[in-house]
């Protein structure tokens, strides 16, 4: 009895439901969600009613259908008589291929222009700042066609710019290399460098130990770098340099032979990590600006000689200002990276989301797998520096 | 809240309009009172903008031609400029009434994608471009070459078949717009162009020195372009097939701008009379003004006036008749009767 009185004023009752402010907002929020639901049912509905009622066709068969259309980068084997689906996939490679390169250049771009807009010396900061200004307050789309008409404006692929004894080629087709082509025992060089590289990771987190431990310090840099080029190099060597060159000819039309990196790719490789590259400056300025000099002070106080300082005191703290906002700047280059379909790079939207929307007419279908697609690239780029974060900042007793 | 329903509220109702939109379009226009109509984004002579920022060309005369059908006055039309990426889904969607866009008729756009071709109004082939300098005369001869390809046409799927047929190999430069291509082919990015025969002579017309380029004789497809509507309304897709068997037929007959005012009181020929309303009651059959057909002809004139307006030899463009000339001429043009 006297259990039950005491929940009397807790107890519910329907009234309740627009009387106490707990209550009642619970019920706001199951009505809003409510009419979500039935907006996107209404919405997914009314479209399947309405493609019937036209007489189109739906769903994602059409990725099994042949693609009859020939992509020119590609990374894995494909054709005109393999499948849209496979299209869809050489160029989502393609997309990645961009996208990474992407990353990497612009992070080793930015971060250079970001630590030199602090240097001392007043030309170059100055010069940094101006690039900085310009490059990232102009449209990225127009920086692309500016690369691509740049390398239009090259000689043609007959008069192409040769360099290294006629090894390297350069014309408005392309930038074309020796193409590497491994005989036979090369498989063991790859080898011999993946064993390097977990040696050095076991031997890093050795003398991490013995520094904890005993405080004696290696030189883990220099010996990790030495380790992992030095064994390779061996191993080539010792396996009878099993690697020759293909070096490109000119043939009839076009230098045939040896790895070609086309206009269109470098065009917007070059644009958007230099774009990207202004933006991460900013950053990383930013992040180094934001640790306070009485850092400094206090890491040259305990006798910690200038580049230990930078290395262990300042940089780790920069890096946690620094992450949030780079994340947010490889991102902006990935889905960036769509408009490769200015210059007619063959990315993921140039094939699923151009061609064979056109040819099949399954715009709706092909535009969700897109979307779908730059959705898990970011949300699996976010995670990736979600954990990097996570590992780089304070640690809060 | 109530603006949640409110959205929700108009959400419903723009949805469900666009559903009734899909039977009645002949009223829903003349309830509106203009024609929308889909043109491409510029290729010279089938559709371009004039000086006074004015949509001309082979393409929009038929909408023009469709809308002196209708209103009885040819300059009644709204365009809308479409790639070949947008076309299908803005006529899909009710964005416009009718496409006028140098699209080819294929088996799966007509039956799979809820449109309805309505005739042919030029009978294309895909061709190829190239510098006179590379010193070849058939595309045979083009293995190891790199072309250039307007992408989402039906033009790179030609090109994949014509290239694994004879068993050569190319490197395909997809490109978005015709002067894109243009500009690329120019830069001599690639060592030829492809495109419909009729938009290679178009585009040639255009370089510093035509002479240089030559066209090579192979045409690789067949690519009848013509206009088109959305599925399911067969009145409407009738007015525009009419609008433009109109156009042929009066050429046939002998019908043009300057000699129709003279014919529409009567003549001996009984299919003149017939068309042109003063003999038997056609417009009442199709919905239209008696004067539907004198409109047409008088407002944008027959296929050969147009044709010679816009892509005839006295042009720039400059092309022949060729397969466009009528069947009576040894061309493939031939529109059923009036009657």
């Amino acid at each position: 009895m006297s259990l039950a009185e005491a929940h009397a004023g807790s107890g519910f009752t329907i009234s309740k439901l627009w009387t106490e402010k707990r209550y009642r907002s619970v019920l706001f929020q199951l009505i809003a969600l409510a009419l979500l639901v039935a907006l996107v049912f209404f919405i997914v509905n009314n479209t399947i009613a309405n493609l019937q009622a036209l007489g189109v066709s739906y769903g994602f068969g059409f990725l099994s259908q042949p693609a009859n259309y020939d992509i020119n980068q590609r990374l894995i084997e494909y054709d005109s008589t393999m499948t849209h689906g496979r299209a869809a996939i050489v160029g989502l490679l393609n997309t990645l291929l961009v996208a990474v390169s992407g990353i990497i250049l612009a992070t080793l771009l930015g971060f250079t222009f970001g630590v030199l807009r602090l240097s001392n010396n007043w030309v170059v900061s100055r010069l940094v700042y101006v690039f900085v200004e310009v490059t990232r307050n102009v449209p990225v789309l127009l920086q692309i066609l500016l690369w691509h008409g740049t390398i239009l404006n090259l000689p043609t692929v007959k008069n192409a710019f040769s360099f290294f004894s006629q090894t390297f080629f350069l014309s408005n087709r392309g930038l074309t290399v020796p193409g590497p082509v491994p005989e036979p025992g090369f498989q063991v060089v790859p080898i011999v460098f993946l064993a390097a590289v977990i040696g050095a990771i076991v031997f890093t987190r050795w003398a991490k130990r013995v520094q904890d431990e005993t405080g004696r310090v290696y030189p883990v840099f220099l010996i990790n770098i030495v380790g992992i080029i030095g064994l390779t190099v061996l191993a080539f060597l010792v396996t009878g340099k099993p690697l020759s060159w293909e070096i490109a000819e000119m043939g009839r039309f076009n230098l045939s032979g040896g790895v070609t990196l086309r206009p269109e790719f470098i065009a917007l490789w070059l644009a958007l990590s230099f774009y990207t590259a202004a933006f991460i400056a900013e950053v990383v300025r930013a992040g180094i600006q934001s640790v306070s000099r009485g850092q400094t002070e206090a890491a040259y106080s305990l006798g910690l000689r200038p580049g230990r300082t930078t290395r262990m005191v300042i940089i780790p703290q920069a890096m946690r200002v620094i992450v949030p906002p780079l994340t947010s700047q490889y991102l902006n280059l990935t889905k960036n990276s769509s408009l490769a379909i200015a210059i007619g790079y063959m990315d993921i939207t140039a094939t699923l989301g151009g061609i064979t929307l056109n040819q099949t007419g399954q715009a709706m279908e092909a535009v969700m797998l897109l979307m779908a697609v730059y959705l898990s690239f970011s949300l699996f780029t976010s995670l990736f520096m979600n954990w990097y974060n996570h590992r780089t900042k304070l640690v809060e007793r | 809240m109530k603006k949640v329903i409110g959205v929700l509220a108009a959400a419903a109702s723009v949805t469900v309009l666009s559903v009734g939109a899909t039977a009645g379009t002949l009223d829903d226009i003349r309830a509106k009172g203009f024609l929308q109509c889909g043109v491409s984004t510029g290729v010279p002579g089938f559709g371009f903008t004039d000086d006074a920022g004015n949509w001309q060309g082979f393409d929009p005369a038929v909408c023009q031609a469709v809308a002196a059908a209708v209103f009885g006055d040819s300059s009644k039309v709204k365009y809308t400029p479409t790639t070949g990426k947008t076309r299908f889904e803005a006529l899909k969607s009710g964005e416009i009434d009718m496409l006028a866009r140098n699209t080819t008729w294929t088996f799966s756009r007509d039956v799979d994608l809820g449109l309805t071709f309505v005739g042919v109004n030029y009978y294309d082939g895909q061709g190829f471009i190239g510098r006179k300098s590379l010193g070849i005369s058939s595309a045979k001869e083009l293995d190891g070459a790199s072309i250039c390809i307007q992408t989402g046409t039906t033009t790179e799927l030609n090109l994949a078949d014509y290239f694994r047929i004879n068993g050569i190999s190319y490197e395909p430069v997809p490109i978005e717009t015709n002067e894109e291509a243009r500009t690329n082919y120019v830069a001599d990015r690639c060592d030829v162009y492809t495109t419909d025969a009729s938009g290679l002579a178009a585009t040639r017309s255009t370089f510093e020195d035509p002479d240089a380029h030559v066209i090579f004789p192979e045409i690789i497809s067949k690519e009848p372009l013509g206009p088109l509507v959305r599925q399911g309304d067969d009145q409407w897709a009738d007015v525009v097939r009419w609008t433009l068997n109109v156009m042929i037929n009066a050429e046939e007959y002998g019908v043009s701008s300057a000699n129709v005012d003279e014919l529409r009181g009567g003549s001996d020929n009984p299919e003149i009379n017939r068309m042109l309303g003063s003999e038997g009651n056609l417009n009442e059959m199709i919905g239209l003004d008696k004067d539907w057909a004198y409109n047409i002809i008088k407002q944008v004139g027959n296929y050969g006036e147009v044709f010679e307006r816009f892509l005839g030899v006295n042009t720039p463009i400059g092309l022949e008749r060729g397969l466009n000339a009528l069947y009576t001429d040894g061309g493939l043009l031939y529109a059923p009767p009036m009657r």
